[in-house]
């Protein structure tokens, strides 16, 4: 099949940037979205243009690196998968694709598709550690760990960081991410003793950053190809106030 | 102040209580007005018990606080969320968008309603104060204040699309100021939805009840 793209082009943070119009010719349906836009780049390097930046890495869905918005829908228009898992036959021969990077004032553009999601890591690092002596592996059954809780630490650290929540929030809002990667440390026992420190701390550089404030809108976890849910940033919320007033 | 209160989930916070506290204040409102039904004069003796309980200026002006709280804060992140996206998308999403109309546009309601509100205090609540005698006390004529308002067919066009965007905005702001104080169950927070919007369109019913009864039916 044949696509019509409209793809977002920047020289860097400060340049000014512009959709530039584009071919995909013979996309076989097979292909993810990312081979796609490959086939796209061999095709302007044969012609000595510049090929589209775009940030990936693992292709399986579990980095977290890819990252752009296809006709408004972050990661594009599949259900809780991420753009290098989706796949051209989601789409029809003709389409037109607009495709554009993450937009948030937090996120600054490095080069056309790639954002400098680094603000991410700097709420993680934040968050700071947890009681864990290091050495060997601790014996397994020495710290019992209830499999309700277990689970839901499991859901929330699916997190993959990719930046969609922020992506598609109105708001720019990081509270879906960052109540993901407060939530799954609080839920089991190791991840306890530093609870009220890391909320606080975690909060207050996700603020520092410039993210947006969470309007409860959903947009978020509909987006997330892991989807976290919302349930997540109610429980954020109830931890920073309950931190807030006891350690204030 | 200490620098934790100031960040965004506990300003949402306060939102949220300040929206509930308010929440319960139209409902009440609303049912108030149902006097209107009775007869004027129930409604108008309603009006003056109301007025001349005891701290009832505490009340109002505490009100009157919970609403200032409720906006100033509001603009604030509003102001912070448009900075935290200088620059929008060219498509708006599609397939995903699981957002309501109602939750992505709350901050537009709001200051419509915010007019709607200024006029209401103007024309009736600080509006011209004549009185009739009920039963041999001297009360407020309130009912005579709105009936020319309700019969204009303009104001009550606008006092309807107000009460419209209301119910619009509690439809959302209900079940949302649960989730911003962090209350979330996995049996009660689709019941707390469910209850928001059946909440709404009660005061919303019930407000729109008094204006289109007035317009159509009342006959003085």
């Amino acid at each position: 099949m044949n696509l019509k793209l409209k793809v977002w082009k920047q020289e860097g943070p400060d340049t000014k940037g512009y959709f530039k119009n584009l071919e995909a010719k013979e996309v076989s349906p097979d292909m993810s979205f990312l081979e796609m836009l490959d086939v796209v780049n061999q095709d302007l390097i044969k012609k000595g243009d510049e090929p589209i930046a775009f940030d990936h890495d693992c292709r399986e869905g579990i980095c977290g690196s890819c990252s752009m918005v296809v006709n408004g829908d972050p990661h594009g228009p599949e259900k809780a998968v991420t753009v290098c898992q989706l796949h051209m036959r989601k789409f029809k021969d003709g389409d037109s694709l607009v495709i554009e990077p993450w937009r948030a004032k937090a996120f600054p553009i490095v080069k056309d598709l790639i954002t400098d999601r680094s603000a991410f890591d700097r709420i993680i690092q934040a968050g700071g550690y947890i009681s864990v002596n290091t050495g060997n592996a601790p014996e397994a059954n020495s710290i019992p760990v209830p499999k309700v809780k277990a689970d839901a630490a499991f859901q929330d650290a699916t997190c993959i960081g990719c930046g969609a929540c922020v992506a598609a929030c109105k708001n720019a809002s990081a509270m879906l991410f960052t109540a993901a990667k407060i939530s799954h440390l609080e839920a089991l026992p190791q991840g306890k003793v530093e609870s009220q420190t890391r909320v606080l701390n975690m909060i207050g550089q996700m603020d520092k950053e410039k993210f947006g404030a969470c309007t409860n809108t959903g947009a978020c976890s509909a987006v997330c190809p892991k989807e976290i849910s919302l349930k997540t940033i109610a429980k954020a919320n109830s931890l920073f106030r309950k931190a807030a007033i006891q350690k204030s | 102040m200490n620098q934790v209160f100031c960040r965004t989930p506990f300003l949402k916070q306060l939102v949220g209580l300040a929206g509930l506290a308010l929440s319960g204040f139209v409902l009440s409102h609303m049912l108030g007005n149902l006097y209107l039904f009775k007869s004027p004069e129930a409604y108008n003796l309603y009006g003056h018990k109301l007025m001349s309980l005891p701290g009832f200026i505490i009340i109002e002006w505490g009100l009157f606080a919970v609403f200032l709280l409720h906006i100033f804060l509001t603009i604030y992140l509003v102001i912070q969320n448009k900075k935290a996206r200088p620059k929008g998308y060219a498509v708006s999403p599609k397939k995903k968008a699981k957002a309501s109309l109602a939750s992505k546009s709350m901050q537009y309601q709001g200051v419509l309603i915010l007019f709607f509100l200024i006029w209401h205090l103007i024309t009736l609540r600080y509006g011209s104060y004549n009185t009739v005698m009920i039963d041999g006390k001297e009360v407020r004529d309130l009912f005579g204040l709105i009936l020319p308002i309700f019969k204009n067919p303009i104001l009550m066009s606008f006092y309807v699309i107000s009460i419209l965007l209301l119910g619009t905005h509690l439809s959302h702001g209900f079940s949302s100021s649960f989730q911003s104080l962090g209350f979330y169950h996995e049996k009660y927070t689709p019941l707390i939805k469910k209850l928001g919007v059946v909440y709404a369109w009660v005061v919303t019913l019930g407000f729109l009840s008094q204006p289109l009864y007035i317009y159509f039916f009342y006959k003085a």
